[in-house]
């Protein structure tokens, strides 16, 4: 695997650790000890600045451009919902905001990508930095071949976060990610011994263990029965109390059912037959689904197409 | 034109006759493929078994601690109380040097080659085409040069670190490709889980990609290792002693090993040497089938599911 850092910078040069948020451990907004019993309600989006804006964003591969011209704003503690038939590019601009596509070599992102009003792609942006205050749960379950225990210990271990008591926080991500009472006698077991949807409740446990400010969801359930989907979208909804998230997902019913915002996305083919994900419209979601401004937004959701 | 229909007629009658399912039909060529396979498999074996048969029941009469405990000797007249120990200890010293030297150098190349080099760049790729060809180079090849450079220009003189060094120089490629294809077998979900949660490239392959691999580099390496012992001809070039009667006793030191050892002794007409000879290459096998068991113990043990 080849790894192509976009830009380069020194090690102590960290902006993005500075400006906004001088200690993510300590970070008031975020209580990670925050519970079901706090939930209150789908709450009425707000319309403060948003924590993430999306302007002319499009991402290449080598010559191929994936994703033309995609601006939106991610909403501080609210659920956005990407959906779109595949090969709308939702997965690659989801993978843009926290810089994942710097793995991928060829990937380029063109427009700018903001977060607390920093640019993401900016030279002296470290990735790693970034990554650490936005995190990410993937489509398949992927937890690493270690324990439980130290599936959810990894990220504070070499983030090297200050942890007063491992414990404590390895028992808190588990019971933000409602998998604690299901595994708190078998935490020296292996990940990978647990069923799927356990798996990727741990895999969101691991997550939010280092305590990142957005969690990004790549199709998150798709590979769950619809128990584990049930679940999964229960615990969205509590973490959203505390978590922006951002989902990527090919379930309109899903996005209708846990979004507060939605983006629809499509892809359009061009002159010379290459196809080019692109935003079609972006709303909140009761709108969007009940009263979509885009008609090709209308015949998605009705099922005419895709 | 009306569209096709599938009608109930397209299917094979089940009372027709020719149509019940116990009927078989002789098939010709599947038969005689799988006799050409077995007939293959036979060959192989018995000319293995034939082999070791011969060297067991030639060397049966040394096959007694004398082999390991007694010196060589160039005199017939003193061969009953003659054994290979210098040979045995120079091979041993041989191994251990080769693993000392090859492993990291090995192990490490790899790692870059995989994680690190962007293969889109010629000097990677070159890299990449040589280390493949260096792995046809003949053996004798590699004597030569290390004859020329280290032994001579070097100054190294025909010691055992001359041979070490130019045996791990012949099992160099053997065991980058070896690690590479291990490090290559970890899952790309692993390593994008660990990027995800804020690790840093070097964490990730320490932590994740490395101890995922440690079980194919394990048997990789000691396949190679297995290789370096039975090497004799670049070791005929490098001064390999044919008869010393004391064992090497640091890497300054002459030496010899075993398969110069059998060479020397099966060169010559006396039958008490073919028979010495024989249980030397006993010896040798035995040694080489132990390595062999360790890898495949370690590929069972702690291969990795995923």
């Amino acid at each position: 695997m080849t790894y192509q850092p976009l830009h380069r910078r020194s090690p102590h040069d960290s902006e993005v650790t500075t400006v906004n948020h001088p200690d993510t451990t300590t970070r008031p907004g975020v209580n990670i000890a925050g519970t079901g019993a706090q939930r209150t309600g789908m709450r009425q989006p707000d319309v403060a600045a948003p924590v993430m804006e999306l302007s002319g964003v499009s991402v290449y591969y080598g010559e191929y451009e994936a994703v033309r011209g995609t601006s939106m704003p991610i909403q501080e503690k609210q659920i956005t919902a990407m959906i779109g038939p595949s090969g709308c590019g939702k997965s690659t601009i989801l993978r843009s905001l926290n810089r994942m596509n710097d793995l991928i070599p060829g990937a380029r992102v063109a427009g700018s990508v903001t977060y607390h009003g920093q640019d993401l792609y900016a030279k002296d942006v470290d990735p790693i930095e970034v990554r650490r205050r936005i995190g990410m749960v993937f489509q398949k379950p992927n937890p690493f071949p270690k324990s439980i225990y130290d599936n959810v210990a990894y990220g504070p271990r070499v983030t090297g976060m200050k942890v007063a008591n491992m414990d404590d926080l390895v028992e808190k991500a588990l019971r933000d990610a409602a998998l604690w009472d299901e595994v708190k006698d078998k935490l020296k077991t292996s990940g990978l011994a647990l069923s799927g949807g356990q798996q990727q409740r741990l895999c969101i446990a691991r997550t939010i263990a280092v305590r990142p400010e957005i969690i990004l969801m790549d199709e998150p359930c798709s590979a769950l029965d619809p128990i584990a989907t049930a679940k999964i979208e229960d615990l969205m909804f509590e973490l959203s109390d505390n978590y922006t998230i951002v989902i990527v997902t090919h379930n309109m019913q899903q996005a209708a059912r846990v979004s507060h915002y939605t983006a629809f996305f499509t892809a359009e083919v061009d002159e010379r037959q290459e196809r080019h994900g692109r935003l079609v419209e972006f709303s909140q979601t009761g709108k969007l689904f009940t009263n979509p401004a885009d008609k090709r937004t209308e015949d998605y959701i009705t099922g005419r197409f895709g | 034109m009306s569209a096709p229909t599938l009608t109930t007629d397209t299917r094979p009658d089940p009372s027709a006759p020719g149509s019940a399912l116990t009927q078989r039909r002789s098939r010709p060529g599947e038969v005689a493929f799988r006799l050409a396979m077995q007939a293959c498999l036979v060959i192989a074996f018995g000319v293995l078994a034939a082999l070791l048969a011969w060297v067991l029941v030639k060397g049966w009469n040394r096959l007694d601690s004398r082999l390991w405990t007694e010196m060589p000797t160039g005199l017939v007249s003193r061969l009953d109380g003659a054994g290979v120990q210098s040979a045995l200890v120079g091979t041993l010293w041989i191994i251990s040097l080769v693993a000392v030297i090859c492993l990291p150098i090995g192990i490490l190349s790899a790692i870059y080659l995989e994680e690190y080099a962007d293969n889109t760049r010629w000097y990677n790729r070159l890299l990449e085409l040589n280390i493949q060809n260096l792995a046809g180079v003949p053996s004798i090849i590699f004597g030569i040069l290390g004859l020329g450079i280290i032994a001579r220009t070097l100054g190294l003189g025909f010691t055992i670190i001359t041979a070490a060094i130019v045996l791990s120089l012949l099992v160099l490629p053997v065991v980058i490709i070896a690690s590479r294809e291990a490090i290559r077998a970890v899952p790309q979900s692993i390593r994008q889980a660990s990027y995800a949660l804020g690790a840093s490239k070097w964490q990730t392959v320490y932590r994740q990609v490395l101890p995922s691999a440690v079980p194919g580099i394990a048997t990789g390496s000691i396949l190679a290792l297995s290789r370096a012992i039975g090497e004799a001809a670049p070791l005929i070039v490098l001064g390999a002693v044919t008869f010393i009667t004391f064992n090497p006793d640091g890497l300054d030191s002459r030496y010899t090993a075993l398969p110069i050892q059998i060479y020397t002794f099966i060169t010559r007409s006396q039958a008490e040497y073919t028979e010495l000879a024989a249980g030397a290459i006993v010896l040798l096998l035995a040694i080489v089938l132990a390595m062999n068991s360790i890898a495949i113990f370690v590929r069972n043990r702690f291969e990795k599911r995923w």
